[in-house]
Parts: structure tokens; sequence; C-alpha cells
């Protein structure tokens, strides 16, 4: 299992990579290996706003359908298109390629509640 | 593979299966740009037909051919006494539109079947329209929060809903309009009730709760869980689907709930999907039976108490509305009204007990193979997981193999709080030999899941069709009813 260093962790599994102002978050190795195939994404539209936490989206795999959490509180300027024809992207670079959001931090302070690669890990092993 | 043909290929131009009859009613004309000249239906024999659906059927896999322990679904055994009562000529030739005083029997079954729910849950009233489960969730919501509006109260827009619960409650929810909230679990299976308190305000609608919950565990701390939900103003609904543990043992309306859906196609033993169309009746408490889907039936005595009783149709004072048309499913009602005449009280209560009782058996016999996250006494079904040290084997994996086994595979990766969850549900319909022969196919299956692994990757290998690309089947949704040449020839 993969847990890149230079990423923030979720409770509920997203990862956030962080530039300035500008952030990118996608489902992680451990989420993508338990939910299995992933066979559909649900995006939000650019321009939308979300309150840390809350659910910006849905990924839908052969096992099940889960929501999908925005790490930080921000406003969407752009979405992975190509999910639409191959999700299983998330499957094969949750990291790269299977990238789900872009948006704008609109109080970066919030970053500092969410896990280190480390913290992350532990709980991942945690749950099994 | 073991392919069987469609019907269109079996189809000959001018072969026909029946003579039609003549015509009994006077003919009328069909304006001429309303009519088709082609239809595009198989032309076949009636020995064509016979044979094509009977083949079909021999491929299914049934309750009526084996076990079938689908978790949270209750696939309890359908008597054929309950189709026999279903086909009874004064059921099943009436129509819905005739006038009450010539069916007075449909309406009496009605009418105690109404009774005997109220009873069985602890409600005040109860209404038989809602056509499924999930229907029967929306009626209540729409209850709920006609109740609320009823007194004034516009700011409740938020319904509570644990993790571990069914898909159609946030469903139903977000369909009547409201916000859902999850609930976490505890460590022990029950709801979270620091989070439950932190969630319970003047916005929340109530909470839906399945009890025992998709766990198969009685929630613990009921009381307390139902003290803070009315505490704050809000209700209780409850979902049904799990009342198979509980009949004749604990009335729902007793422990506090305000409202709740039967599922009369699990608890009370009405075919399931495709087998018949389902029906979830909902029961209320005193307070919102104004409130309930009209019409609902009534009795009058006109002749004085000990004379023949008249029932008629009546409309709650503040209805809803009718969420369905006509009666509901009525044959389904009949059915149910059949189960509950053929057990009586006493055999409905000791349905539940062998359900309960199964479960536990089985969980005892397999968690030492398969891990059981919420060990504790279970109501009538249980989950646990299909993952084994030093091999890759999953859940789907486990429920593939099954098939092999001549066993249905129970429900899987539900609920979702538990990683490859395995969800075992036996009923109280499985004698002690059928549940032994299952124990004996679950615990091979899981020494060859670290001996050979891969017979499992590769399961079924004993049924007509194999392994089925299931990321192809959720992905590709091409679905036609006829091969395109033959709806190219046929229509053309």
């Amino acid at each position: 299992m993969n847990f890149p260093t230079d990423l923030k962790y979720t409770k509920s599994d997203e990862w956030i990579r962080v530039k300035g102002s500008e952030a990118e978050t996608g489902l992680t190795d451990y989420a993508q290996s338990h939910l299995s195939d992933i066979v559909y994404v649900e995006l939000p539209e650019v321009g939308a706003e979300y309150q840390a936490g809350s659910p910006f989206g849905s990924i839908e795999s052969v096992k099940a359908a889960s929501d999908m959490n925005i790490p930080a509180s921000g406003t969407i300027t752009a979405v992975n298109e190509g999910l639409s024809d191959t999700p299983e992207v998330v499957n094969s670079d949750p990291y790269g390629q299977g990238w789900i959001i872009k948006f704008t931090l609109s109080d970066p302070k919030e970053l500092a509640a969410l896990m280190d690669a480390k913290a992350y890990e532990a709980y991942c092993n945690e749950r099994g | 593979m073991n392919q069987v043909p469609l019907i269109y290929e079996i189809s000959s131009p001018g072969r026909c299966g029946v003579t039609m009859p003549q015509s009994d009613v006077p003919e009328t004309e069909v304006p001429a740009e309303l009519r088709r000249t082609k239809l595009g239906l198989p032309e076949v024999s009636q020995i064509d037909v016979v044979r094509h659906y009977l083949r079909l059927s021999q491929l299914n896999y049934s309750i009526d051919t084996g076990f079938y322990p689908l978790g949270s679904c209750t696939m309890k055994f359908n008597p054929k006494i309950n189709e026999d009562a279903a086909r009874l000529p004064g059921y099943a030739f009436t129509h819905p539109l005739q006038d009450p005083l010539t069916v007075q029997g449909n309406l009496a079954i009605m009418f105690h079947l109404q009774e005997w729910l109220k009873e069985i849950g602890g409600f005040a009233g109860v209404t038989l329209q809602p056509a499924a489960g999930a229907h029967g969730e929306f009626t209540g919501i729409l209850i709920m929060r006609k109740y609320h509006l009823e007194r004034g109260d516009t700011k409740r827009k938020v319904i509570l809903i644990p993790d571990s619960a069914h898909g159609t409650n946030p469903a139903s929810s977000a369909m009547s309009g409201f916000i859902v909230k999850q609930l976490p679990s505890d460590d022990r299976g029950n709801i979270d009730l620091n989070a439950l308190r932190a969630a319970c305000d003047d916005t929340v609608v109530g909470l839906m709760l399945t009890n025992p919950n998709t766990l198969g565990l009685f929630e613990e701390h009921l009381e307390e869980v139902v003290n803070l939900v009315h505490g704050c103003g809000g209700l209780m609904y409850g979902d049904g689907a799990n009342l198979n543990a509980l009949v004749g043992i604990a009335r729902p309306g007793d422990l506090g709930f305000d409202v709740m859906h039967f599922n009369l196609h699990k608890t009370f033993s009405t075919p399931h999907g495709g087998g018949g169309p389902g029906s979830g009746p909902v029961g209320v408490s005193e307070e919102l039976v104004d409130f309930l889907p009209g019409p609902i039936v009534a009795v009058t005595f006109p002749d004085g108490e000990d004379e023949t009783p008249l029932y008629l149709f009546a409309e709650p004072k503040k209805s809803i509305g009718r969420v369905k048309s006509f009666n509901g499913n009525f044959g389904m009602l009949v059915r149910t009204y059949t189960y509950l005449r053929v057990h009586g009280p006493d055999g409905l209560q000791a349905n539940s007990m062998y359900a309960v009782l199964n479960a536990n058996y089985l969980r005892v016999k397999l968690n030492d193979k398969y891990p059981v996250p919420y060990d504790r006494i279970c109501m009538h079904e249980f989950v646990c997981q299909g993952k084994f040290a030093g091999s890759d084997v999953r859940a789907l994996d486990v429920s593939k193999r099954l098939m092999d086994y001549n066993f249905h595979p129970p429900t899987n990766y539900f609920p979702l709080i538990v990683p490859e969850a395995l969800m075992i549900e036996p009923t109280e319909t499985e004698s002690k030999e059928t549940l032994d022969q299952f124990i004996d196919a679950m615990r091979k299956i899981a020494d060859e899941a670290v001996k050979e692994p891969e017979l499992l990757h590769s399961a079924p290998h004993n049924t007509p069709i194999k392994r089925l690309d299931e990321v192809k089947a959720a992905k590709e949704l091409v679905l036609c009813c006829m091969p395109r040449d033959f709806e190219e020839k046929a229509l053309a």
C-alpha cells in the first residue's frame, strides 16, 4: 500500500496535495483497494463551494457506492472529466492520473487538522 | 457454456402457439393511424414456449430449490397455501372499482390485516397502500413531514441515519426533500450515543433506525436513543426490514417507534421481487393516525353490534393523500392474511425464535473461520468477514464458490461498516440438517481459500454461466429485448 509523504489525508480516505492556495484531491490507495473495481465517479460542478468534510461527489464500485468528502473548505476550479469514460484510473493511479477535483482553499489553516502519511498509514493498519 | 437460445432465435414465420377464442364483446374499429402492422413478436408453437420457459426455470435458483441465506432479505419459504388463497375467485376476479358492497370479503381481509399489523407492531393505525419497503419508508417520512408542518414547525430539515442503515433510508429522506446526517456506530455495533446527542436539535425531523440493525444486533441503548430523539422534538422511524427477529416478542410501537413499515415479502412470507410485487404497509402511533394515506378500511355495524358488519373506505382527517392507485398490492395482503391465520400468535412467535436460534447456531459454528467483528448474541442474522490470513481471497470469491456447493450466496459487502462483509440470514425455514450442510460447505471453502485460492478466484465452476465480468456489467449498460437481426427483419 502506497502512502506518499507529500500529501495530507482525511479519516474518510481522501488525499489532498497543496500548492499555495490551490489544492488537488483524490481517493487514497487504501480506499481504491477496498472499493475494488471502480465503475462510476460522480463529479461536482466547477464553481461549487463546499465546507470541509462535506460530500462533493460519489464513487461507485462493483461492491458499493460512497460519498467523497472535501478535505478542506473551498471552491472547485477543475474536475477530472476523463473519469467519466475511464473511472478505473482511480484504481490504477489514485495519486496521479486518478485525481478527482482541484479547488482553491478558503481557509488553509484547516489543513492542520488532517493526518500526515505516517498517521494515515497507522489509521489504515488499525482498520485492517 | 450451457446457453439457452433466446425465444426470438427459435421464431419461425407463421408458427403459432394458441388459437384465439371468438370475441364475446362487440368489435370496435381502431383508427388506422393508431394501428401497427408489425409487432416484432416471436412466432413459436406452444411446445416451443413451454420447453423454453421450463428450461429457463430449471436454471433458476430459488427458495424452492435450495437454501437462500441472503442477509437482510428474509428469504423465508413462501407457503403454497398462500397461493391457493390468493387464487380463490372471490379475490382473484374482483376489480378495485367494484362497489364496496359487492366485495365485502375483500374489505374484511384488509380490515383484519390492518388490525393484526397494529397488534403485532404496537401501533394505532396502519395503511396497506405502499407497494414495497422503500415505498413504505417514503410514505412514513411524508407522514413525519406533515406532522411537523401541521404543528407550524417549519425549520426541521434533518433526518438522522446510522452508518449501518439500508441505502433506501437516505434515498427516501432525500426524495422527501430532507438533508441526511449520518451517525457513526460504536464498537459494539450500536449507534454512537455521543454523536446522536450532538446531532439532536430543533432541526431534526427524526431518526431512521433499523432494529435489530443490519449487523443483526439489537440496539442496546434503545431507550436512551428514543429519549434523545423525542427530547429534541423528533420522531422515531423504524425500518421494519428486520422485524422477523421480533414478531410476538417485542412490539416496535411499545419500544418508542412512531412510524414503521412492514415488509410483507420478508416477515410475512409473500414472494420477493420477480416472484410477485412487494408490499410495505406502514404503522403509526396515535399522534400520527390522522396523517395516514387514504383511504383505509373501516367497519360499522348498521344493524347493531351483533349483526353483520359493513366494511367501507374511510379517509383519515389530515391524510397526506394517496401513495398508490387502488388498494395496494391486494394479492399480497391475502397471502399475508393467510400466513397470519395459519400460524396464529404462538406460531408467529415461534417462527421469530427459530429464526434467531438458527442465526446464532450458524454464527458460533462459523466464527473461528469467518471473523465476526461485532461478536455477541445476534438476532435473526449476523455479519462475518470473508478474509483469510495469508490469502488474497475475498468475500466475493466465497460467495461465488458457495454456488458450486449449491447454496445461494449471502449478501456481501453490506453493511458498509464491515470490510469484506458476508451477511447471513437463515430464517426459521431451514432444518438443522440444512444448516449443517451449509456450515460444512462454508468451512470447506475457508480451507480452500488458503490452500487453493485460484479455485475461489475463478468460481463458480458448476453453474450454467461461469464467473461474470462485474465491471463490464456495471459499465456497459446495453440492454435489448430482441436480437438486432430479428428486430431489423420483424420491424422492416
